[in-house]
């Protein structure tokens, strides 16, 4: 085995790369909760990756063909239940795995110098992820995926100008038929997945060329012992690898309860509309998208003004938008001196608390119908929600910080 | 042109009847996957009163007779009619394009029926049926209003005259002792051969059915359940007991 691993690092650095990622990668030791997520993305990463390769295998990518084949998946595969499940359940896995997992950044500045590139590829990744599922919403072919695909396709004729042309493209039809769902399939199992995969595995690089953050946000390279190994340091693996499985067999008992027991999260996992084949001519009473875009939607339907001569809904398509860019310059925002939470000043704290309340209670707005009331709650959230940022160089910057301790606190 | 426009107002018909359907209370029950007298007696209501129209075209004869403790034979001599054999799907005979002829739209297929508008709704639809003359079929439904559908089991419950108590909560009234809404239809225009808590019984039997073959993994799905958290509880106890003793030497 010695030889064996000797012979093939000699032709490829195998251990210098086991070394750099795994062995020697030094992490703070302190890491709380927050930071079993990064593992836990991975993991649903690989879970959507396997049962979508043996979906592929009896799905039938076609108008005609989709919905009967997703039941012929359901009732006559071997197994196609529990790969079914197991993929439509990961779904919504990720993005609360992937939302705790952005929340912790903010939290804990894990975003400022010099992480900023692991953000930018982290909120790619992010946006990539939302593609890939509104893509693969439309597969199973129901009520919902189609009339769902339709509301969103047609954002973007909201844009001036080329809009209408632009979601004709991207349809590929006048509205959505087979062909956009054949085309919607070849990007949500082929061309998505590589970008994601490609855009992980810098995350992952970029990570380890600076280092992990930890919830005290102190830089552990400042202190090392005489081997030039940070004092606050162990190494990832064996440390961190037993400890990411306590995450995993804790997250896995709340996966599978859902996958056996709850399959449809009533109704938020899978919705009841899409229990029946998409119809073009029968338009359901309530469109909603599914949860993990509600946030986004709600802000979308909160803008209600015609400005500039150009209509509300554009206005939405811009705010929703804009909800998602601003994400991308947030290392550029925060002007504080320290990194945690812990160390910041309350109007940081509070700021962060108004921000992660508002999010929320704008998910649940998107997925009811609208009424005058909600409407303006949502107004008011949308506002508190970009607040946060556009505000964050001044709060940042004015509040008094706590003292950063030298080493970490457990 | 003239099609066209049907199609789009008969399209949109059942869709004003989902909307309204949403706010009618219902009666709610619990179905039972495991109770196979129950689902027995509701594949044979169903395929007695329900297939002559509706598909179930996404499942398959067998797995019904095999799930339900059906010798295939008995299954294939009593419950096909179309001379399809026991592999094959469960499709009906009534072509798509007669029956939108015949009823304004096409009955829709039921495999799913139960996971698309709740096992309490098909339940409290079954059992929604009056005497309306003002409708073509001179009946309508309190869970779905201006339904195309006819009252298939009208021999069964016969018919009710008046509204039928969906929905409704039976209630004593203190001084006379009187019970009001008892009864789930107060007024029959004419009698059926069941009575009224066979109706209930056979209409929950049905639903049953209807609930299984939306889902007919769920008995199985929850049964391997247990053992998978089961799994992951133990495998939790060594992965905490390695994470201990890893973490022994970190201070």
């Amino acid at each position: 085995m010695q030889k064996l691993i000797q012979w093939v690092d000699d032709r490829l650095p195998i251990v210098d790369a086991w070394n750099k990622h795994l062995a020697k990668y030094y992490a703070p030791k302190n890491f709380n909760v927050w930071y079993f997520f990064g593992s836990l993305a991975m993991l649903v990463l690989v879970n959507q990756l396997v049962t979508g390769i043996w979906l592929t295998m009896s799905y039938n990518p076609s108008a005609e063909g989709a919905f009967a084949s997703v039941e012929y998946i359901m009732r006559d595969v071997e197994w196609g239940w529990l790969l079914r499940y197991l993929h439509s359940t990961g779904a919504s896995a990720f993005f609360i795995v992937v939302y705790l997992h952005m929340f912790r950044g903010l939290m804990y500045g894990s975003y400022q110098k010099p992480r900023e590139l692991i953000w930018i590829f982290g909120m790619l990744i992010y946006l990539v992820l939302m593609a890939e599922a509104f893509m693969g919403y439309l597969l199973p072919w129901g009520q919902m995926s189609y009339w769902g695909a339709q509301v969103i396709v047609n954002l973007f004729g909201a844009i001036p100008v080329i809009g209408e042309d632009l979601s004709l493209w991207i349809r590929g039809d006048y509205l959505i038929s087979g062909i956009t769902l054949n085309r919607f399939f070849a990007l949500h199992v082929v061309a998505l997945p590589i970008v994601l995969l490609g855009l992980v595995v810098l995350h992952i690089l970029a990570l380890h060329e600076v280092g992990s953050n930890n919830p005290d946000g102190i830089d552990i390279k400042k202190n090392k012992d005489e081997n030039g190994i940070p004092k606050d340091g162990i190494p990832f693996h064996p440390y961190y690898s037993v400890h990411d499985l306590l995450g995993v067999a804790v997250f896995f008992f709340i996966f599978f309860i859902v996958v056996f027991f709850f399959p449809e999260m009533g109704g938020l996992f899978l919705e009841k509309p899409n229990f029946e084949p998409a119809n073009p001519l029968k338009t359901p009473a309530h469109i909603a998208p599914v949860w993990y875009f509600t946030p986004f939607y709600a802000m979308l339907r909160a803008v209600t003004i015609d400005l500039f001569g150009l209509p509300a809904k554009f206005w939405g398509v811009v705010v929703m938008g804009g909800a998602i860019a601003i994400l991308f310059v947030l290392p550029w925002l925060d002007r504080s001196p320290v990194r945690s939470i812990r160390y910041k000043g309350w109007l940081s704290k509070i700021a962060l608390a108004i921000f992660a309340v508002s999010f929320v209670i704008l998910g649940y707005l998107g997925l009811v119908p609208a009424t005058e009331g909600r409407t303006m709650v949502a107004q008011i959230l949308t506002v508190l929600y970009f607040l946060y940022f556009i505000l964050m160089p001044f709060y940042t910057r004015m509040e008094k910080t706590k003292p950063v301790p030298e080493r970490v606190t457990g | 042109m003239r099609k066209l426009i049907f199609g789009l107002v008969f399209a949109v018909l059942p869709a004003l009847g989902l909307a309204a359907g949403g706010a009618v209370p219902l009666d709610h029950i619990e179905t039972d996957h495991t109770n196979k007298e129950s689902l027995q007696r509701g594949v044979t209501l169903f395929t007695n009163y329900c297939m002559g129209c509706h598909s179930m075209e996404y499942a398959r004869y067998k797995r019904v007779a095999d799930d339900l403790g059906i010798p295939q034979e008995l299954y294939e001599e009593n419950l096909i009619f179309t001379g399809a054999k026991i592999g094959e799907l469960m499709k009906n005979s009534m072509s798509k394009d007669m029956a939108a002829g015949w009823f304004g739209a096409p009955p829709p297929d039921l495999t799913l029926e139960t996971r698309l508008r709740g096992e309490s709704w098909v339940y409290s639809y079954l059992r929604g049926f009056y005497k309306d003359e003002s409708r073509p079929l001179g009946v309508n439904n309190v869970v779905f209003p201006n339904v195309g559908m006819p009252h298939v089991m009208v021999e069964l419950q016969g018919l009710c005259a008046v509204h039928p108590n969906v929905g409704v909560e039976a209630s004593v009234e203190p001084l006379s002792g009187n019970i009001n809404n008892g009864d789930l239809c107060p007024q029959y225009a004419s009698e059926g051969s069941m009575t009224e808590a066979e109706f209930n019984q056979a209409m929950y039997d049905l639903t049953n059915f209807m609930s299984y073959m939306a889902d007919p993994v769920r008995v199985e799905r929850e049964r391997l359940g247990i053992f998978v958290l089961i799994f992951v509880a133990i495998f939790f106890v060594f992965a905490y007991l390695l994470n201990r003793e890893y973490w022994k030497d970190v201070h």
